[in-house]
C-alpha cells in the first residue's frame, strides 16, 4: 500500500479510537479478573469493558486481519500493524483475550470449511464463545500424539471417552477443540480433531488448584460425549496437521509474554520499594546492574516480537520460528518476575494482605513458571528448533 | 517499515556475500597474520571494496556516493564479521563517513572523493582510558589564529598507522568528564606533531597510542559545532555501534555455522557428536540469542535512517545485545570443537579473537546497559 494511504488510515484509526475508546480502557487491567474472555457466562467487570469489546468486534477489530466475512476487520498487514502501533500509543486494552482466536481461529481460516467459518469464526470475533483446548491427557504431554481419549464410530456421529487434563478454563469455556483417537493402528495418524460444546450431556470438569493458588485449569471427563461427524476440522485421522498447525499458534501468542509482559516495569518496581543513592540511583547496584542487563534483553526481543510478526505476514518466517519465539519469550517473563520479586524484597512475599493486593506479586512470579511448560515445554521447543532449523540428527 | 529487508537491501546483501567469501575469507586473515602485514589488512582489497560501491555506501550521491542507508551498510558488515575479513570499511566508511557528514564543504571535498575512491583510510581517535569512555576527554584543542592548536594523548585508535585521517575528539571547552565542550576535528595524519606508537592486538589488527603536540587546524577541520561535538558524537558512535552490531552478528552466525558443520560431522561414542541433546539444546539456545540480536540491530539501523531520535537507545540495545549473543557463540563454538578448537591451525580461535576486540570497542553490554539505565532514569 501506498505510505500516503497508510497515514491516512493512522489519521483515522487514531481519531475512531480516541472517539471509541472508554478512557477505563486505556489502563493495564488490574488483575486476571479484569481481563475480557467473552463467552455465554461473560460478566463484564465494568460498562466500559462490556462496551469495548462490543465497539471493537462490530468493527472486526478484535481481529483486525481476518476477512471481513467471517467477523474480522479485513486488514492488511500493514494496517494491522498500524493498529497496533496507534492502541499502544493510547494505551488502549486488548479488547478481547481468546483462545479462539490466538489459536482455533487461524486452525478454522486454514483446515475449516465453509459451514464451519462462518457459524464460529463471527461468533469468537465478537466474544460470544469461549473456547478451551483439550489436547493434553494423564499420559500424553511432551509426547501428545500418544493420547489416548477414544472417539468411537457410530455412523453419522462420534462417542467419546477418556479424560483430559490442565484443560485451562475447561469450566468456565462454553465450546472445545478436542483431540481425539480415532484410529489405534497409527500413532499420529490415528487423531482427529473435533468440535464440541462443554454444556452437552456426558463432559463434566474439575479444576485444579495451582501453587499460584488460583484454579485456572481443571481435569476434563468424557462419558459417551456425542458429537456428529460434520464437527471434525480437516479429515478424519489427520487431526495432527491441524493441531501442529494450532500449536505453532500457540505458541506465537505465549511468546508474547516476553515483550506484552504487562503490569509493573521492573526499574518502576525496584525504585518504589528500594528508592534511589545519593547519585539519584536506584539504591541496590548490583541489582541496578542486573536490571539494567535485563532491560536490555526485554528490549531486544520487542524488536524480534515485531519483526517476527513481520516475516510472518509477509511469508519470509521459518514454519520453526515460533517454537523459537515461545522458548525466548517465556524464559524472558520468568526473569522478569524474578527480579520483580527481588525489586519487591519482604513486601512481595505477603500472600493475602490487603496492601498487597491479594498477594499479586508472588502469585503472578508463581504463575509464570508455567509459561514454559504450557504450549510445549522449554525442552520441547529446543529439541524443535535443533531439528527443523539447526537440521541436527534424532538422537 | 517493516522489520526485514526489502528487495534493493537483499540483492546489496548478495552481492557482498560472494565477493566477500571470495575475496577474503579467514585464510586472508590468517596469511596477512603470518606475513606480518603491518596495515592488517589489504590495500588491494580496500580498492576492490570501492569496485563494488561499498567504501562510498554511506556517503551522498552528491558527493559521488551511492548515498544509501545503515540498513545496507548493515548487510555488508555482516559478511565481513562471517568471515573475519580485515578492512578499514567500519571506521572509516561508518564512522568516519558519518562525521564528515556534518563537516564544512572544504573538509567533505578534501575526504570523501578519496574514501569512496578506496584510497583514503581513516581512524578514529575518541578514546583516552582503558575502557570506552567517550565523554572522558582531556586532549584540549585552543583557539590560534583562525584555527586550533590540538595537545593530548588519545589511545586505542584502530588502523592509525595505516590511516590518512584521524577524526579526533578534543576539549574546546569544560572540565575533562562533561560531555559539552567536546569538539571534533578531521586531522591528516601527516600533520606536523601528530605521532603514534602503534601494536598488534589479539585479533591481529593494529591500534596505535596517538599523540598531538601543537598540531595546528584551521576552522575548516572542525565537524559539526565547537563546543557541541558530542551530537556529532552521539551520531558517529550510533552509527557505529550499529555497524560494529551488524559485524557481531555476522561473526556469531560465522562461528556457530562452523561449529554446527562440526557436530554433524564428528563422531564419538559411534554417534554423530550433533545428535546428544546437550549439545542441542545450548546450540538451539544459541540461535534463539543470535536472532534475537539480529532484530535489535535492524531495528537500530532503521531508526537511525529515519533520523528517529530512539536511534541512539536502539542502537545501544543492539551492541549490548549483540555483543551477549556473540560472546556466547564464539564460547559454545571452542567448546563444541574439543581439542581441535584450542589449535592455531583451525580458523574457529580466530573468531574468538575478533570477537573480544569488536565487543569491546564503542562500549560492551555493561556500558550500554548502564548508559540505558541512566536515560531510563534509574
Ligand atoms: C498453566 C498450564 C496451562 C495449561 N493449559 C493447557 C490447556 O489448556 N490444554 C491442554 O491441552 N494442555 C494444557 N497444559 C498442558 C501442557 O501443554 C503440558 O503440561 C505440557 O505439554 C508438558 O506436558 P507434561 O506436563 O505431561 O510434562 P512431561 O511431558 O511429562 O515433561 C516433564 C519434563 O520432561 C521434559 N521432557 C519431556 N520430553 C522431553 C524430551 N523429548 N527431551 C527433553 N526433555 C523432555 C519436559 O520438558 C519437562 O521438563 C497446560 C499446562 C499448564 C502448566
Ligand atoms: C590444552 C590441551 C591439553 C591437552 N593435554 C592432553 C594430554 O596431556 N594428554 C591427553 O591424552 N590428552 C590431552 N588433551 C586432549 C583432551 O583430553 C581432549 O581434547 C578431550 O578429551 C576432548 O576430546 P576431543 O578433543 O576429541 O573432543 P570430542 O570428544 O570430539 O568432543 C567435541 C565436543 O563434543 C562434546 N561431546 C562429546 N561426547 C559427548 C557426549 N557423549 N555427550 C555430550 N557431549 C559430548 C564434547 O564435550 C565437546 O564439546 C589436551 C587437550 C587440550 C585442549
Amino acid at each position: 500500500m501506498m505510505d500516503q494511504q497508510l497515514d491516512s488510515f493512522r489519521r483515522e484509526t487514531r481519531a475512531w479510537l480516541e472517539e471509541n475508546c472508554p478512557p477505563e480502557m486505556r489502563t493495564p487491567p488490574k488483575s486476571d479478573a479484569d481481563v475480557c474472555w467473552g463467552g455465554r457466562k461473560f460478566q463484564p467487570s465494568s460498562p466500559a469493558q462490556a462496551e469495548w469489546l462490543r465497539v471493537m468486534g462490530e468493527r472486526g477489530w478484535t481481529v483486525p486481519d481476518w476477512p471481513a466475512e467471517y467477523g474480522g476487520g479485513g486488514l492488511s498487514a500493514a494496517e494491522a500493524k498500524v493498529l497496533r502501533e496507534e492502541m499502544a500509543a493510547l494505551g488502549c486494552r486488548n479488547p478481547l483475550q481468546s483462545f479462539g482466536i490466538s489459536m482455533l481461529g487461524p486452525a478454522l481460516l486454514k483446515y475449516g470449511t465453509e459451514e464451519q467459518k462462518h457459524e464460529h469464526l463471527p461468533r469468537i470475533a465478537r466474544g460470544e464463545i469461549r473456547w478451551c483446548q483439550g489436547y493434553s491427557e494423564p499420559n500424553a504431554g511432551s509426547d501428545l500424539a500418544s493420547l489416548a481419549t477414544r472417539a468411537e464410530d457410530i455412523g453419522d456421529h462420534f462417542l467419546i471417552n477418556g479424560q483430559k487434563v490442565w484443560t485451562s478454563y475447561a469450566d468456565k469455556a462454553d465450546m472445545i477443540f478436542c483431540l481425539v483417537r480415532t484410529d489405534t493402528s497409527s500413532k499420529q495418524g490415528g487423531i482427529s480433531f473435533l468440535l464440541f460444546d462443554m454444556e452437552q450431556e456426558g463432559v463434566s470438569t474439575k479444576p485444579i488448584r495451582l501453587i499460584s493458588g488460583y484454579s485456572p485449569f481443571c481435569e476434563t471427563f468424557f462419558d459417551d460425549v456425542k458429537v456428529p461427524k460434520s464437527n471434525v476440522v480437516g479429515e478424519i485421522n489427520k487431526g495432527w496437521d491441524v493441531a501442529k498447525y494450532l500449536l505453532g499458534h500457540e505458541r506465537e501468542m505465549i511468546s508474547g509474554m516476553g515483550s506484552r509482559g504487562g503490569g509493573a516495569s521492573v526499574p518502576d518496581t525496584a525504585l518504589r520499594h528500594l528508592g534511589r543513592n545519593e547519585d539519584g540511583r536506584l539504591d541496590d547496584p548490583v541489582l541496578r546492574a542486573r536490571i539494567a542487563l535485563f532491560e536490555v534483553r526485554s528490549r531486544a526481543f520487542a524488536a524480534m516480537a515485531e519483526r517476527f510478526i513481520d516475516t510472518l505476514k509477509a511469508g519470509k518466517a521459518h514454519p520453526a520460528q515460533p517454537s523459537m519465539m515461545k522458548y525466548f519469550g517465556t524464559e524472558l517473563n520468568k526473569q522478569r518476575h524474578e527480579l520483580l520479586m527481588a525489586a519487591g524484597g519482604h513486601d512481595a512475599l505477603e500472600w493475602d494482605s490487603e496492601g498487597s493486593n491479594g498477594g499479586a506479586a508472588p502469585r503472578a512470579w508463581l504463575r509464570t513458571k508455567a509459561n514454559s511448560i504450557e504450549g510445549g515445554t522449554s525442552e520441547i521447543q529446543l529439541n524443535i528448533i535443533a531439528k527443523r532449523i539447526l537440521d541436527l540428527p534424532g538422537g | 517499515m517493516p522489520m526485514y529487508w526489502n528487495e534493493d537491501q537483499q540483492m546489496l546483501a548478495d552481492s557482498a556475500r560472494p565477493f566477500l567469501a571470495d575475496k577474503a575469507p579467514v585464510s586472508h586473515l590468517r596469511a596477512l597474520r603470518d606475513e606480518g602485514n603491518a596495515d592488517g589488512f589489504s590495500r588491494d582489497l580496500w580498492r576492490e571494496f570501492a569496485d563494488m560501491g561499498f567504501t562510498g555506501l554511506l556517503v551522498g550521491e552528491e558527493d559521488g556516493g551511492l548515498g544509501l542507508g545503515h540498513v545496507e551498510a548493515g548487510g555488508v558488515l555482516e559478511e565481513i564479521g562471517r568471515n573475519l575479513s580485515p578492512s578499514p570499511f567500519l571506521t572509516t566508511s561508518v564512522g568516519a563517513v558519518t562525521a564528515l557528514k556534518s563537516g564544512s564543504p572544504a573538509a567533505r571535498q578534501a575526504w570523501l572523493p578519496g574514501i569512496v575512491a578506496g584510497e583514503t583510510v581513516a581512524a578514529l581517535a575518541l578514546e583516552e582510558g582503558a575502557r570506552h569512555r567517550p565523554h572522558r576527554v582531556a586532549t584540549r584543542a585552543e583557539r590560534s589564529g583562525n584555527g586550533f592548536r590540538i595537545d593530548g594523548a588519545k589511545s586505542f585508535t584502530v588502523q592509525a598507522q595505516a590511516s590518512d585521517l584521524l577524526i579526533v575528539s578534543a576539549r574546546t571547552a569544560g572540565g575533562e568528564r562533561e560531555a559539552d565542550g567536546i569538539t571534533l576535528f578531521a586531522i591528516p595524519r601527516s600533520a606536523p606533531g601528530v605521532t603514534l606508537q602503534s601494536e598488534m592486538l589479539v585479533d591481529s589488527g593494529h591500534a596505535a597510542r596517538v599523540v598531538l603536540e601543537g598540531v595546528e587546524v584551521d576552522g575548516d577541520a572542525v565537524l559539526g559545532e565547537v563546543d557541541r561535538g558530542s551530537d556529532t558524537l552521539g551520531h558517529v558512535l550510533s552509527a557505529l555501534r550499529a555497524g560494529s552490531s551488524a559485524e557481531l552478528v555476522g561473526l556469531a552466525e560465522g562461528a556457530s555455522g562452523m561449529t554446527l558443520s562440526y557436530m554433524r560431522e564428528r563422531k564419538q561414542f559411534d554417534r554423530i557428536i550433533g545428535s546428544f541433546q546437550a549439545l542441542q539444546h545450548r546450540a538451539a539456545h544459541l540461535y534463539c540469542e543470535i536472532e534475537v540480536a539480529r532484530a535489535a540491530t535492524l531495528k537500530a539501523q532503521q531508526l537511525l535512517d529515519d533520523g528517529s531520535e530512539g536511534a541512539h537507545e536502539a542502537a545501544s540495545v543492539a551492541k549490548a545485545m549483540t555483543g551477549m549473543a556473540s560472546a556466547l557463540a564464539v564460547q559454545e563454538a571452542i567448546q563444541m570443537h574439543g581439542g581441535i578448537g584450542m589449535t592455531d591451525e583451525h580458523d574457529i580461535g580466530f573468531f574468538m579473537k575478533r570477537q573480544r576486540v569488536l565487543a569491546e570497542m564503542f562500549g560492551d553490554a555493561d556500558f550500554h546497559a548502564e548508559a540505558l539505565a541512566r536515560a531510563a532514569g534509574y
